[in-house]
Formats: structure tokens, C-alpha cells, sequence
């Protein structure tokens, strides 16, 4: 276990996230979210370059952000689950950005003090962005759980469907500890109570209840995933491993 | 593609003599004409046709290219291609903000575009079947959308021009990212190279049939033209692409699909083979391959958005009257 090993499973719960919210561009509800969703998908899959490149920088074996992006499998994959869940519907795809955005913000606020200068860099942009998103995914929470009887129905199935993956967010593996212990991660389970802060906040004018989750789904940080993680990974690479070595 | 935005277009006009004479006296003075100027109906009936043409293109236009995000063959890419589409979108946003200044709205323009009343441009209804594509959309359907945009920089209509110019900006900006792409796949594996020379072999003479009907053959230039809404003919804008593009393709050690093509010292420019306009009225009445496909991804996306929509409107109504009651 060391300290890249950490980044890799942070650049990859932004990689996926963004890859999935990339799958909306030009199907989205309406032309301003057609807009909106391709910008978080570029916020993502910014902060998940600049974190693959230092990844392997730290690794020192010289494999780049496409190497690690391209040419690893599902198994070797270390993003949460929650990132992974398909689209689904708008209220899907809104709640589980909202979701990662009220961890992801107070995550990069605590970042901006990392022992790591390039972690304290991606922080101090990130934590803005996800600023951003928690703004703009948690409007969209609120106007379809306080919206029509359907797109309240809609909203529900989102948080029921959603929210056994959210205590994964909380967990930290051996090399997320490795690098808490470092100084250069922030700890993911102090910031637990400014992520319930935010979500209650959202819900309540959404008019939905937060459930107690009977049990949670883990596995994501040791590459046991959902089945729908193989397929978005053979889309993403299909290109880049049917010429290897190419330049692109 | 956007001079495919006047084919069948309606300029007739019932007004005076002395008014069309006061308007075409302002027209030739290179006054920009405002939303709330009179104009003669022909002239609105055209600037809504094809702005509102031009905007269902850009909308459109976003999915073949859509299509690569996600299997661009590198987070670089990615990220650029996903921005590039998402310029797209803005694009379309601006020029339906454009064409309600004439008094449409945003939602009759959607509801022409999916019934199939509402044309787009026709590039848009073949298939994006390689990553070459992405290269080879930017250098050349983007080249084309600019030789006939930079003219409109300074259509008479204000709010088209000004909107062109940022449009402009942003499809130069594409042009040279396509170009790019492209020369790293010449300059790349054989396989590489094969998959940029079969993208060019495919979207050559459709990129060409964009600028529309030969001079010849145009209906409505003549009008457009004295209008001011259009400042060159089709004809001329296709020999500006070609001659600007040929010695493009020499560069990259690419080969363009037209046996016939040559340099002519006489009249300064390149000259080609005949175009397949049977094919090119064939997809113009939406009977190109990715025709169906196209409007059915853009009808999903409403009918499947209808439920979003109609929650903010409640919500924004909830907030309306639950303000009015706090008051």
C-alpha cells in the first residue's frame, strides 16, 4: 500500500463520475442542462487528470494518465460504487452528483491544507467546483422533490435506489489511511457530519426524507464493483487498447 | 451548411413599394437592422428560417460528435471533445436567443425541428464511424461552417451578425483542433493514417455539398443576397473552402477523393469533379442515413425531459405563490 495508490482511487471516483455525466451530452431535458452537465463532466475529469498524472509520478514506474485512465481493468479500478450507478433518470443522475459534491467540497476544504503541494493545487480549484455542483445538482433535488407528483415519485426511487452507497464515501482503505496518516488526505470519516449538514438542508426543502439505510453496499476501493462498471470501462477504452502504443 | 438554411425559404413580401425601397435604402447604407426595426415580413419569415435553421444544426450537430465522448482515445481528447460539443450547444442557445428577438419562440423552433418541418443541416445525417471523425468534422465541417459564417459577421440582421461573432471565434478555435487531430493520426501508425485518409474519403464530398445547390440553382440567393442577409454565393464559398483546404490535405499526405480535382493557373483556383447532387437532395429531404436515428435521439431526449420540465415549472410556481402568502 503506499500514498499513490490513494490518488488513484480519488482520480477514479472523478473519472467515472464524469465519464457518466459525459454520457448525457446533447440527450439532456432541456439545452441549459445540455450545457450544465458537460461542464461538471470537465470539472471531473480535470481534477481526475491532474490526479492520474501525479499518481504516476509517485508511483515512479513512468505510466502516464492515459496508462492508468486506459489500460487497467475492472478489478483494478478503485472508484466507490456510487460513482459507477448508471444514469438512470435526471433525478438519479442529480441526486448521486449532489451526493458526491456534499463529500467531495468539505473533502478538497481539508485538502487545502495537504502536506502535498499538487493535492493542495487540485484543492483549491476543486473545492469550488464542487461548490458549484452541490448548488446546481442540490436546485435540481429541491424542484423535483418539491416539483410534480411524478418527478417527486422519481426523486424517492433516486434516494431509495442511491443511498446504500453513500457510508462507502466514509470509508477509508489502507492507502487512504497511509496517506491521512502522511498529512496529504484529509480523513473521509470526519467529515461525515458537514455531509449529513448539507443533505438534510437540500432535503428538507425537497420534502424528502432521508432513509437509514438498512445495510451498505462496499467493494469499489478493493475493485469489486457493480456489473456496470465492466461496460462503461470497454466503451471508455476501447479505442486506445485496439492500438496500443498509438499516439493520440 | 447554413446557405442550406434558405432552400425553400419563403422572401415574398406584400408591403408598399415606398416601404421596401425606405428598407433596401438602409439595407445599402449597411445599417444593422435591430428586432424592434420595421422590416418587411420576407425578411423576418427568412432571418427566423435560417437562424432557426442554423440553431437546430448546432443542436443536432452535437450528437454525432457526442457519439465519441466516450471512447475518445485519451483523457486529453476527451476532455476537448466534450467541451468542443458543449460550444455546440451554446452555439444553438445564442441563436435561438437570436431568432425570438424576431418574435418565435424557443419551444414552436424545438417543436418544427422534431415534426420534421424544421430542416437542419443535412452534414449531420451521415454517421460518425471512426475517431478520424472527430478530426475530420473540426478541419473540414467546421471549415466549412466558418467560409460561410465569417460573412455573417456582417449580416444586416444585428443580433445574427453580433451572435456570429462569437460563433465564429469558437469554430475557428474548432477548426484548428480538428486539423490538429487529424495530423496526429497522418503522422501516426499506418493504421492511423488509414483511419484519417477513409475519414476523409467520407466526408469530402458531403462537406462540399454544405455550401448548397449550385448558383445556377438557388432559388433564393438572389433575394438573400440583395437583403444583405447573405454576402457571397454558394459557388463562391465552395471554391474559398476548396482552395483553402487542398494544400491542407497535401500537408498531412492525405489524399482528397476527387480524381478530377486540379489546379487552374487561369482562373487562380482549384477545379473538381462533379458533385452527386442526387445524393445531396436525397439527404436534404431527410433521407440520409442518420436522418431517422437523428430526430428520434433529439424527440427521446424531449418526450423523456418532459417530466423535468414540468417539475421546475411547478416548483417555480410553488415558490411564486408561497412568496405571494408570505407577504
Amino acid at each position: 500500500m503506499a500514498v499513490w495508490e490513494a490518488l488513484l482511487e480519488l482520480a477514479d471516483d472523478h473519472l467515472v463520475l464524469g465519464h457518466r455525466i459525459s454520457e448525457w451530452c446533447g440527450h439532456a431535458p432541456m439545452l441549459e442542462e445540455d450545457l450544465a452537465m458537460p461542464n461538471m463532466g470537465l470539472d471531473l475529469i480535470g481534477t481526475a487528470r491532474t490526479l492520474y498524472d501525479h499518481a504516476g509520478k509517485l508511483e515512479g514506474k513512468g505510466r502516464s494518465e492515459d496508462d492508468l485512465a486506459y489500460l487497467r481493468d475492472e478489478r483494478e479500478y478503485r472508484n466507490c460504487l456510487l460513482v459507477e450507478r448508471p444514469n438512470e433518470d435526471f433525478a438519479h443522475t442529480m441526486l448521486r452528483q449532489f451526493y458526491f459534491a456534499a463529500f467531495m467540497r468539505p473533502y478538497w476544504l481539508a485538502a487545502l491544507n495537504s502536506a502535498d503541494a499538487t493535492v493542495r493545487g487540485v484543492a483549491g480549484k476543486a473545492e469550488k467546483e464542487m461548490a458549484y455542483h452541490i448548488r446546481h445538482a442540490g436546485e435540481w433535488v429541491i424542484r423535483l422533490g418539491d416539483g410534480t407528483e411524478e418527478s417527486a415519485a422519481r426523486m424517492r426511487d433516486a434516494v431509495e435506489a442511491l443511498h446504500i452507497y453513500v457510508d462507502e464515501l466514509f470509508d477509508s482503505s489502507d492507502a487512504a489511511r497511509m496517506a491521512e496518516a502522511a498529512g496529504v488526505l484529509p480523513v473521509r470519516a470526519d467529515l461525515r457530519d458537514t455531509w449529513e449538514r448539507t443533505v438534510s438542508e437540500v432535503f428538507a426543502e425537497a420534502l424528502l426524507e432521508q432513509p437509514k439505510a438498512a445495510y451498505a453496499q462496499r467493494g469499489g476501493r478493493e475493485g469489486i464493483h457493480n456489473e456496470a462498471l465492466g461496460h462503461l470501462l470497454a466503451e471508455m477504452q476501447v479505442v486506445h487498447r485496439a492500438h496500443p502504443g498509438a499516439r493520440w | 451548411m447554413y446557405s442550406q438554411g434558405l432552400i425553400g425559404a419563403d422572401g415574398r413580401t406584400e408591403e408598399t413599394p415606398e416601404f421596401l425601397a425606405r428598407f433596401q435604402k438602409r439595407i445599402d447604407a449597411e445599417e444593422k437592422i435591430e428586432p424592434k426595426d420595421e422590416m418587411p415580413e420576407g425578411y423576418r419569415r427568412t432571418l427566423i428560417r435560417q437562424i432557426g435553421q442554423h440553431a437546430h444544426s448546432e443542436i443536432v450537430g452535437m450528437l454525432p460528435e457526442g457519439n465519441w465522448i466516450t471512447r475518445a482515445p485519451s483523457l486529453r481528447r476527451k476532455a476537448a471533445l466534450l467541451a468542443k460539443v458543449q460550444d455546440e450547444g451554446g452555439h444553438g442557445l445564442y441563436l435561438y436567443s437570436a431568432a425570438e428577438t424576431l418574435g418565435v419562440s424557443r419551444e414552436e423552433m424545438t417543436e418544427e425541428l422534431l415534426s420534421g418541418k424544421a430542416k437542419y443541416s443535412s452534414i449531420f445525417n451521415y454517421p460518425t464511424l471512426s475517431w478520424a471523425d472527430m478530426g475530420t468534422i473540426g478541419w473540414l465541417v467546421d471549415g466549412a461552417a466558418i467560409m460561410n459564417q465569417i460573412p455573417l459577421c456582417r449580416c444586416s440582421f444585428g443580433p445574427y451578425a453580433r451572435a456570429m461573432i462569437r460563433v465564429c471565434k469558437e469554430e475557428s478555435f474548432h477548426q484548428r483542433q480538428g486539423y490538429e487531430i487529424v495530423m496526429t493520426l497522418a503522422q501516426g501508425t499506418p493504421e492511423q493514417k488509414a483511419m484519417a485518409q477513409d475519414s476523409l474519403n467520407r466526408w469530402w464530398w458531403p462537406s462540399l455539398m454544405m455550401f448548397g445547390p449550385h448558383d445556377a440553382d438557388s432559388q433564393h440567393s438572389d433575394q438573400s443576397m440583395a437583403w444583405k442577409i447573405k454576402r457571397f454565393t454558394n459557388d463562391e464559398l465552395r471554391q474559398k473552402f476548396i482552395d483553402a483546404t487542398v494544400p491542407q490535405a497535401e500537408y498531412l499526405g492525405l489524399t482528397i477523393p476527387d480524381p478530377d480535382l486540379k489546379w487552374n493557373e487561369d482562373k487562380g483556383g482549384y477545379d473538381h469533379g462533379t458533385i452527386d447532387w442526387d445524393e445531396f437532395w436525397r439527404v436534404v429531404k431527410g433521407h440520409g442515413p442518420m436522418a431517422k436515428d437523428r430526430i428520434k435521439a433529439r424527440k427521446k431526449a424531449w418526450d423523456d425531459g418532459a417530466w423535468v420540465r414540468e417539475a421546475a415549472l411547478a416548483h417555480a410556481e410553488k415558490r411564486r405563490a408561497r412568496k405571494i402568502a408570505a407577504e
